[in-house]
């Protein structure tokens, strides 16, 4: 066998956003030798977009939250198929991962008093959103990473896991590529942390960057571990959709959250017509009011601007199906007309939103302070992935650890806007405190050799074809595909075709051809990102199939309805022992009892 | 449709060559969807970095017709179509391959200055108090996205590629906004003076100028950070108070 360039590590972090660098910083922090991948350079990971905020009960602007309200909150916007103890898990910690980022250097925006401001998003009772302006996961990940540089993290920059390896029934070591000359890499390691974020490029319109190929996910589900809820993707409702090139960038919820409302193209702000049942109690009949909520009044009820995202994602969609979108197909979002309500207006949009301005000026042509702009939803958010412990964040194969948007069970069905940037922060540290702590535990762990030659066989096996198709078309009719029958509503008859067509897909894939040679080749990386984005396709799309209502950020057109039945389990996917996809129901367990009494209470 | 042709360099540090493309425009496209067009139907190999696509990783720095931009913010129709446009790699740093570089020494760089420390901790619970207006001049340092296009940009670096002797624009504004931290307590004027070679920055701007993010780069960050050092080692006064203190 020939020998590759192989790195020890106690804990091998794969994937280095929010998540992968929290855990790597916490395990570091117990002692242990760390190891780092990047699919990309350091801190350009898909965190680095995240906009809004990082949602945590403080209590700086309102007194009146604390964790019980966002714990409340959470499992509300994900109709209560989370996983109860990570809510609570997330809800009472956020604040201290937070407190902790300032203390590392990051400065967010300040109160008056000189605390960290917070601001409302969807969904959130009170003003809960610690941020920078809009650019605030640019703020974390700087911070995190330019903490991290510091504490002996080795990090590997441009390398990308192509699969994990066994020894046994628990992981022992994952094997990779580096970018630069395509040479392999072996890391071996007693604890591995899943880090590797979602898997938006399986569609066309998405606010993700190429790297979100669903990586972790499809390398955990083919070392034998569970997914759950893959049914559930968010759209997030406003992306930019004119001109065509920009299609998908994300808009941040932060327009609605400072007085931005969405307009059809007949000027009426269509969200007040459809309030539903469970928000009802909380929001704002009346434009007067929902405009005194975003103005800090704490009277005031929520306008319907800020109902969850699956929500409002589906009301776009509707206005644009009844004919009353936008001229390319969306709706209006307008926070110029705030200039009718306070003095200074376009001042205060540029401070409060600079790279919203920034973003449609530049590529739109667009003056957000003087127009609306025109959004429609885009591929966002994965709440599905990797099944794992509430507390450890270990997935169902012993040291194998997940966190941030590749594992899954905190949000549910649907997750609020600012619950992500926490949830990277809380379960990272999870994860790497419990990698760390495993890792010490059970030392020992082995490399199967012949394992290694067949993960070197497959990432080479598209070099060995003179003819065949290129990897960007069958990525392109991928997206095409999952865009048009796994999109935003679905129905079973298109589910059934995405499986007949994903089924031509992987044929196609496997015949993929690949031009030019190993050193820094994207044809190379897609066709291998190719085989990820396809095994979780075909889990969305069999879930999707199985879930037969219409619940959180899951909308099927022939069971528009929420179930009640439904609301009674997960969707758990596994492969079996002939290499087969497999799906089962997996029972919710029993809220517990102080917590079902929170639930109660804030209803 | 418009057609565009574009002239890329391709290849690797031992044998480079340009390659001219030619694609269908559409409107609002930008230079890095063109990129894409070429790669996914002329080049599959050509290899570019990038990740956001809005202006917010700083991974798609280029050389367009000669100005360092990021390509995803730099849309074709503020370019003349009517020649071809030449897209090249950042200068300054070792190519890799196609548009891709090196740029390892950026990271490598950032490690050595003195991390961020801070006082202690205002308040019992371990948080601080900080005044908006306190803060805003380090925010404006902390929107960098790190592409690099002011290191790219530099003559001390591209020019004189003193790499080994100053740090360049990217980690003086890094440098600024710790120094400039309401909460750091750290001394960084003595590295700056020599390791970091600030000396070397002769404040042309040009950094300034490349900057995407519209830092301010050389009045807000680098001069400020002169003055200090200026204070602290020229001073005549207190280098005379410092020689009488050492003579006693």
């Amino acid at each position: 066998m020939p020998s590759y360039d192989t790195h020890n590590y106690d804990v091998l972090v794969i994937g280095a956003g929010g998540a992968g660098l929290r855990a790597a910083i916490e395990a570091s922090a117990a002692g242990v030798s760390v190891g780092l991948i990047c699919k990309s350079l350091l801190g350009k990971a898909h965190t680095v977009m995240a906009e809004g905020g990082i949602a945590a009960a403080l209590a700086n602007v309102d007194e009146r939250d604390n964790w019980k309200v966002h714990f409340a909150d959470t499992m509300r916007g994900g109709q209560y198929l989370n996983n109860w103890r990570m809510a609570e898990l997330h809800a009472k910690e956020a604040p201290d991962r937070v407190k902790e980022l300032e203390a590392w250097g990051a400065l967010f925006d300040r109160t008056k008093d000189g605390l960290i401001l917070q601001r409302n998003f969807g969904g959130h009772k009170y003003p809960r959103l610690a941020h920078v302006g809009d650019r605030t996961g640019l703020e974390m990940i700087r911070t995190l990473q330019d903490h991290g540089i510091h504490l002996g993290i080795e990090v590997h920059m441009e390398c990308t896991i192509t699969s994990l390896l066994m020894g046994g029934d628990r992981v022992t070591g994952a094997f990779g590529y580096e970018r630069e000359k395509g040479r392999f890499k072996i890391f071996k390691s007693n604890a591995i942390v899943l880090a590797t974020g979602g898997v938006g490029r399986a569609y066309k319109i998405t606010s993700n960057s190429w790297e979100y190929t669903g990586d972790g996910m499809s390398l955990a589900y083919h070392a034998g571990a569970e997914l759950i809820d893959m049914e559930f993707l968010q759209f997030h409702p406003t992306g930019m959709i004119w001109p065509p090139s920009v299609q998908g960038i994300l808009v941040t919820e932060g327009v609605r959250g400072e007085g931005g409302i969405l307009l059809n193209k007949n000027g009426e702000r269509f969200m007040f017509s459809d309030i539903p049942e469970l928000y009802r109690n909380q929001t704002a009949d009346n434009e007067e009011e929902g405009w005194r909520y975003t103005q800090g009044d704490r009277n005031a009820r929520r306008p319907p601007e800020l109902l969850t995202r699956d929500h409002v994602a589906r009301c776009i969609v509707r206005q644009i199906k009844e004919g009353k979108g936008s001229p390319h197909n969306g709706v209006f979002l307008d926070i110029s007309w705030i200039k009718n309500k306070i003095p200074h207006a376009a001042e205060h949009i540029k401070k409060k939103l600079p790279s919203m301005y920034h973003q449609f000026k530049k590529l739109a042509d667009i003056d957000i302070t003087m127009e609306p702009m025109e959004v429609g939803p885009t591929t966002h958010y994965m709440m599905g992935g990797i099944r794992v412990d509430a507390d450890t964040q270990m997935s169902t194969i012993p040291g194998l650890f997940a966190a941030g948007e590749c594992a899954a069970g905190l949000h549910g069905s649907n997750r609020l806007g600012g619950n992500s940037l926490s949830d990277l922060l809380v379960f990272g540290k999870r994860a790497g405190e419990y990698a760390a702590k495993f890792s010490k535990e059970n030392k020992g762990g082995h490399l199967n050799e012949e394992e290694i030659a067949s993960a070197a066989k497959n990432a080479l096996e598209p070099f060995e074809r003179n003819e065949g198709e290129s990897p960007f078309q069958i990525q392109y009719d991928l997206q095409e595909m999952m865009q048009e029958l796994v999109g935003i509503v679905r129905h079973e008859e298109e589910l059934w075709r995405a499986v007949e067509h994903l089924k031509m897909l992987h044929d196609r894939a496997a015949r993929v051809k690949i031009v030019g040679n190993r050193e820094y080749n994207p044809g190379w990386h897609t066709a291998l990102d190719l085989q990820h984005l396809l095994t979780i396709s075909a889990a969305i799309t069999i879930a999707a199939i199985e879930r037969k209502e219409s619940r959180g950020a899951h909308f099927r057109e022939d069971y528009p309805q929420k179930d009640e039945q439904s609301g009674k389990f997960n969707l758990v996917i596994k492969k079996n022992a002939d290499g087969e996809m497999k799906l089962r129901r997996e029972p919710i367990k029993e809220v517990r009892t102080d917590l079902q009494q929170i639930i109660e209470e804030m209803k | 449709m418009a057609i565009a042709t574009f002239q890329i360099l391709r290849g690797d540090a031992s044998n480079t060559r340009v390659e001219s493309y030619s694609i269908e425009v559409s409107e609002g496209m930008v230079v890095l969807d063109a990129v894409h067009a070429i790669q996914a139907t002329q080049a599959n190999d050509l290899a570019v970095r990038w990740n956001c696509k809005a202006g917010k990783c700083g991974s798609c720095s280029a050389e367009i017709n000669g100005m360092p931009k990021l390509m995803c913010m730099t849309r074709l129709s503020d370019l003349p179509l009517d020649k071809p446009v030449l897209l090249q790699p950042m200068k300054a740093f070792p190519l890799i391959k196609d548009l891709v570089t090196d740029v390892s020494w950026n990271f490598a760089v950032k490690k050595k200055i003195k991390k961020f420390k801070p006082r202690k901790p205002d308040n019992p619970d371990g948080t601080w108090r900080m005044a908006q207006e306190d803060i805003d001049r380090v925010q404006e340092f902390r929107k960098c996205i790190e592409c690099f296009l002011c290191q790219d940009v530099c003559h001390v670096l591209r020019e004189h590629q003193l790499h080994d002797q100053f740090i360049g624009p990217r980690y003086l504004v890094y440098t600024a906004a710790l120094e400039m931290h309401p909460l750091d307590v750290e001394d960084r004027l003595e590295d700056l003076k020599k390791e970091d070679g600030i000396g070397y920055c002769n404040i042309t701007k040009c950094c300034t100028k490349v900057c995407p993010e519209d830092i301010t780069i050389t009045d807000n960050a680098i001069i400020p950070l002169k003055e200090r050092v200026v204070d602290r080692f020229y001073d005549p006064l207190k280098k005379l108070f410092r020689i009488f203190r050492f003579k006693k």
